[in-house]
């Protein structure tokens, strides 16, 4: 989708801030993102259905919203989406919390629960799938404006590039967040010339790497 | 100054009654509780992914594998060629790392403009500043004008390369091993390895190596 969180090449946010070094500010922020993390190793939605989830935030609110606000927004929403927690008893038990003098989050521990989400992931399974482009190849990134989550950022789209490597065979996102099915492709590493992006305001000598899909692409 | 999420003093009124808890932090309880409760999670899982994101993990991890690169040429290219083999010889499970390195005809840095992608099994956790709206919207189209904000300053002759981290990979940076470091040990020259040099915002300098060969 068009959001604000596809946001290459935009102005106006300001200097970077190198001395801002934490992982966290907060301890909540801590605990939401473990949730997070938590749910998803689960299996209660996906990652890209929380990418999802994020990016579908009213852009005035995403960009008002710290980092892990954002991530708390997307926690909530997918939860209620997911039938997981009604809206109700979230509300109900904030207003609780609110007028408790004492209260923390009841703690309940569940030691075989821990072990199993801490345990990795088994690897990646290995798919194959003939891939349509070759290292060197010319492409075209697709002008394509899909309303629904893709991972093809708008600064590329209809910009040519070279094919740099194959990376592998990948659950393509723009499906898998919405529950419709994994539908793997090739993915690329793409390298476009910084010129072809931005014109002048860019170093000719400069460029811009990035991985995408092979139905994001056309050949040049 | 950085932005930040702004507390919005729903609470602040009543000092009777409850915590003055802000909105996120009664609504982060709120879920966590809930979560809990239905036994989707447990307060011991929750602590333990707290403790394996800070504590198992940082970027000491990275500069254990920049340091072996430096001092072992084979090593380096199997690194550079098959990444997930080569990070197991040290222990390390990863298996979507693509290492890129830095050249004196190229430099390399990292960004995820999308959302905030980033190679924690070897980094640990991100810092606030590559989360940023600032960081990821000016890293593909000014990465000099940022990296100058680091006190990095490149010579027009050099490639900048910026690594959008779109999709599963994840990026790290095998800095320029300095000059004057050819006697350290492999824990010494680790130790030189910033965070920073391996997200590509800054370089990795030698150790004050004067007071070194003084000694």
């Amino acid at each position: 989708m068009n959001g604000v969180h596809d946001m290459g090449g935009m102005h106006g946010f300001g200097p970077v801030h190198p001395e801002d070094d934490a992982g966290f500010h907060a301890d909540w922020e801590r605990r939401v993102r473990a949730m997070m993390m938590g749910l998803i190793r689960r299996g209660a939605f996906n990652i890209d259905e929380m990418r999802r989830a994020i990016e579908s935030i009213p852009p005035a609110e995403y960009l008002a919203s710290s980092y892990f606000e954002r991530w708390l927004t997307a926690l909530r929403a997918l939860v209620v989406e997911k039938g997981v927690l009604a809206p109700a008893d979230v509300d109900d038990l904030i207003a609780t919390l609110a007028r408790t003098p004492e209260s923390s989050p009841r703690r309940r521990e569940d030691p075989t629960l821990a072990k199993r989400l801490l345990e990795p992931s088994g690897p990646r399974p290995r798919r194959e799938a003939p891939a349509r482009f070759r290292p060197g190849d010319r492409v075209v990134a697709r002008n394509e404006h899909p309303k629904h989550h893709t991972r093809l950022p708008r600064y590329v789209r209809g910009k040519p590039g070279v094919i740099d490597r194959v990376r592998g065979v990948y659950t393509l996102p723009d499906t898998n967040a919405y529950g419709r099915g994994e539908h793997p492709q090739p993915v690329y590493s793409v390298r476009f010339a910084a010129r072809d992006l931005w014109g002048d305001v860019a170093a000719t000598t400069d460029s811009i790497y990035i991985d995408l899909w092979e139905s994001y692409l056309d050949p040049a | 100054m950085h932005e930040h999420g702004h507390e919005h003093g729903h609470d602040h009124g009543d000092h009777h009654h409850g915590r003055e808890l802000p909105q996120t932090e009664l609504l982060t309880a709120a879920l966590e509780s809930l979560l809990v409760e239905k036994g989707l999670l447990s307060s011991d899982a929750i602590d333990r992914i707290v403790e394996r994101y800070e504590k198992d993990v940082g970027p000491m991890i990275g500069a254990r594998v920049v340091a072996r690169a430096w001092a072992d040429p084979a090593f380096k290219q199997r690194l550079l060629s098959t990444p997930a083999s080569a990070l197991a010889e040290l222990g390390i499970r990863m298996d979507n790392l693509v290492v890129v390195e830095n050249t004196p005809a190229i430099h390399n840095a990292v960004v995820c403009t999308l959302c905030s992608c980033y190679p924690w099994q070897v980094l640990g956790l991100s810092p606030a500043w590559y989360k940023d709206l600032a960081y990821r919207s000016r890293m593909v189209i000014e990465p000099r004008a940022v990296l100058r904000e680091f006190r990095l300053e490149l010579d027009e002759s050099v490639e900048v390369r910026v690594w959008d981290s779109s999709a599963e990979q994840r990026y790290m940076v095998l800095p320029a091993r300095p000059a004057g470091t050819e006697g350290l040990t492999e824990d010494e020259l680790a130790a030189l390895v910033s965070r920073d040099a391996m997200i590509g915002v800054a370089k990795v300098s030698a150790p004050a190596l004067a007071r070194r060969e003084g000694a």
